[in-house]
């Protein structure tokens, strides 16, 4: 990768995150609701008491002023204060992030490692049953709602079969040391296998929740792509040198076919960001999808900021990955 | 000389859309050991389908519907999937019409060219190490048999580093990896500029005067059949119409088609001469009826050739699939 493509890339962040903030911050002050009334609830305070808040929060100034503060402070990595933390911004979505980036992982992992074997195996069993089941299976699975399939692992897992828990990150039995807040990470460090278990066993549903649809959309893609590859002359070539099937399908076929998979692999990896806000709030699960939920509830204007700027730099780099891993895949196109 | 292979009323279909297309109707042919058929016809003749059916390529929605391919002594056609891929790239080899798009862009040449001898090659060392040796020096032979320069450096490039010359040469390498009993060569110097070409088809002559191989070469050049072929077949619309010894084919053509073919071509000795190239077109292969498939474009067409016409004796060695032969001479 050059200097100069990259440094491209960074210039192109600027306009984005600028729109970004734009767009979020007239959203909000669009959205009816006040945080000091929020903030206040039922408490009766004086108008003074409440004019001082208002001072605090710098919600006095005029809208325009506000948003040229906030970028001004923005690009000095200062996001403000979280009305509710009494903290830095930046500090709680730290805070956050990684419970939310390691629940993103591991639905990505068991994205790629359900829908890559099905979408070959649909591909090289084209019009067969199993291939029209997976495509009804890859329908439902980018239509059905998060929420809905989230509740329904729920029902049938924790309520009914009773075998993985309903919620949460990790029983309150395992305490284990936090040291990147991964906890699948630190169980490992502390060298606790049974906490380390348990932490997958609280991970697997709302990963399977959050990756459904992103399984759906690889398979398709895998499907589409090796049907694609499987027609080129190199494969009638791969099979008249007289190789072993397993070789053509999968040193052949599949090393040329996963290029567009993994592309749109880390693509859709974006939209699970958007994914995170459901399935944490339905499962319960301490990241930034459900503070980013919270604070929005809540008016907390400066961490809803920051948090959709933090979305916006995530999505661009996840682009640039795709970019990058398109080439390392594919030896004609140079870096 | 022996027969090598030996297919008789062969026929490949195509499920299409428009209704069955006949591809290959009947088509019987024979190479010796060692020998040189050349096979010519206009495009869609079935020159392609007839060959990746004796290699048992024929994809979805084509099948092979009827007829022998009796090869070494055994029916192709009888054998497992696993035995016809024991038989492919090891005793019949084939290149691939279009050097650009055959070998894996994701893959480096000396991978494509390894995996064959690994699949096939049984007097390679069974240790690791001896055994990549080995593949790595045979792969360094083979590319530079093809006169490909410095093959060790260029086993590790991707063919799109490759001319697109040298790609065909690599593609040949590859073919010609396990010493095949017959290579299928199609089209092997289409895409090529004429050095190109010739050097390439001196390469194949001369590894098969090398190996005793027999070469079954593609081709719409009736020049590279004059020059390198034993043999010649002549097909039209899924059928042969003429097949004999190359210089009395074509010497004395005797088939309306093959005069048209050899009429249409330029020659040096009639430059500035205007071409006449066969009028009219090929038929349609869906449900064609049973009668001569060249007589719309025939110039010696009469009402009676409107009936089936079987292949019939034309001289010693000579066969050719027309009721007029004897009007023609
Ligand atoms: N996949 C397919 N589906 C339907 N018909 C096909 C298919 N492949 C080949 N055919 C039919 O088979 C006929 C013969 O094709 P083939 O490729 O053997 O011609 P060819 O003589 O090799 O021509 P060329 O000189 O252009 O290579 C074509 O005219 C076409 O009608
Ligand atoms: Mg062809």
């Amino acid at each position: 990768m050059s200097l100069g493509k990259l440094l491209e890339r960074i210039i192109q962040l600027v306009p984005v995150l600028l729109g970004v903030s734009l767009i979020v911050f007239v959203m909000l002050a669009l959205t009816p609701g006040d945080p000091v009334q929020i903030m206040v609830g039922e408490q009766a305070i004086t108008a003074e008491q409440e004019a001082e808040l208002r001072r605090d929060l710098g919600l006095d100034r005029p809208l325009v002023e506000r948003f040229f503060l906030f970028v001004a402070n923005a690009v000095q990595f200062d996001f403000g204060q979280s009305y509710y933390h009494g903290r830095p911004v930046a500090d709680v979505i730290a805070e956050r992030l990684p419970a939310t980036i390691e629940l993103s992982l591991v639905a990505l992992i068991v994205a790629l490692a359900t829908a890559i074997p099905l979408g070959v195996l649909a591909a090289i069993r084209k019009n067969s049953i199993f291939d029209r089941m997976a495509t009804v299976g890859s329908l439902l699975g980018v239509s059905l709602p998060g929420f809905w399939f989230g509740i329904l692992l729920i029902m049938l897992f924790a309520v009914h079969l009773q075998i993985l828990p309903v919620s949460g990150r990790i029983g309150y039995a395992s305490e284990v040391l936090t040291v990147t807040g991964f906890l699948l990470i630190d169980t490992l460090l502390a060298g606790d296998i049974a906490a380390f278990g348990e932490a997958l066993r609280y991970l697997l549903l709302p990963a399977i929740t959050l990756g459904l649809p992103m399984t759906a959309i690889l398979m398709r893609v895998t499907r589409t792509s090796m049907l694609e590859v499987m027609r080129q002359d190199y494969i009638t070539f791969a099979e008249a040198k007289g190789l072993p099937r397993r070789r053509v399908l999968y040193r052949h076929a599949l090393k040329n076919a996963l290029i567009p998979t993994v592309s749109v692999a880390a693509i859709e990896t974006g939209s699970l960001l958007g994914g995170n806000m459901i399935v944490e709030t339905v499962f319960g699960w301490p990241g930034l999808g459900r503070l980013v939920v919270e604070s929005i509830f809540l008016r907390n204007y400066p961490l809803v900021q920051a948090a959709v700027l933090l979305y916006a730099v995530t999505y661009v780099l996840l682009n640039f990955i795709a970019d990058i891993l398109y080439t390392v895949l594919n030896p004609r196109v140079k870096l | 000389m022996t027969v090598l292979l030996e297919v008789t009323n062969l026929r490949t279909e195509f499920n299409a859309r428009a209704g069955l297309v006949r591809a290959v109707d009947g088509v019987s042919l024979r190479v010796s050991r060692g020998e040189c058929l050349g096979v010519v016809g206009e495009s869609g003749s079935g020159k392609s389908v007839t060959f990746s059916s004796v290699m048992g390529l024929v994809r979805s929605p084509g099948r092979v519907t009827q007829g022998t391919i009796f090869f070494d002594g055994r029916n192709l056609r009888d054998l497992s999937s696993e035995e016809m891929r024991a038989i492919r790239g090891r005793d019949i080899a084939m290149t691939m019409q279009d050097a650009l798009t055959a070998l894996n862009p994701a893959l480096t040449v000396g991978e494509q060219l390894a995996e064959v001898l690994e699949a096939h090659d049984e007097t390679l060392p069974s240790s690791g190490s001896a055994r990549r040796a080995a593949i790595r020096d045979r792969s360094v032979e083979m590319l530079g048999l093809v006169g490909i320069p410095s093959p060790d450096t260029r086993l590790r490039q991707y063919p799109h580093e490759f001319s697109g010359g040298m790609r065909q040469r690599i593609m040949i390498a590859i073919a010609l990896a396990c010493r095949p009993k017959l290579l299928i060569a199609d089209e092997p110097t289409t895409a090529l500029d004429v050095t190109i070409q010739a050097q390439v088809l001196e390469l194949i002559t001369d590894i098969r005067e090398r190996l005793g191989m027999a070469v079954v070469l593609i081709t719409h050049d009736l020049g590279v059949v004059a020059e390198h072929c034993d043999r010649v077949m002549v097909m039209y619309a899924g059928q042969v119409v003429e097949e004999g010894p190359t210089d009395q084919v074509i010497g004395q053509p005797r088939h309306p088609y093959t005069r048209g073919l050899l009429a249409s071509i330029p020659r040096p000795a009639l430059r500035g001469q205007p071409l006449t190239p066969i009028s009219g077109q090929v038929p349609d292969l869906v449900g064609l009826p049973p009668q001569c498939r060249f007589h719309s474009r025939c110039p010696l067409a009469r009402p009676e050739c409107l009936v089936e016409v079987p292949m019939r004796d034309a001289g010693p060695g000579r066969r050719a699939r027309c009721l007029r032969l004897e009007d023609v001479e």
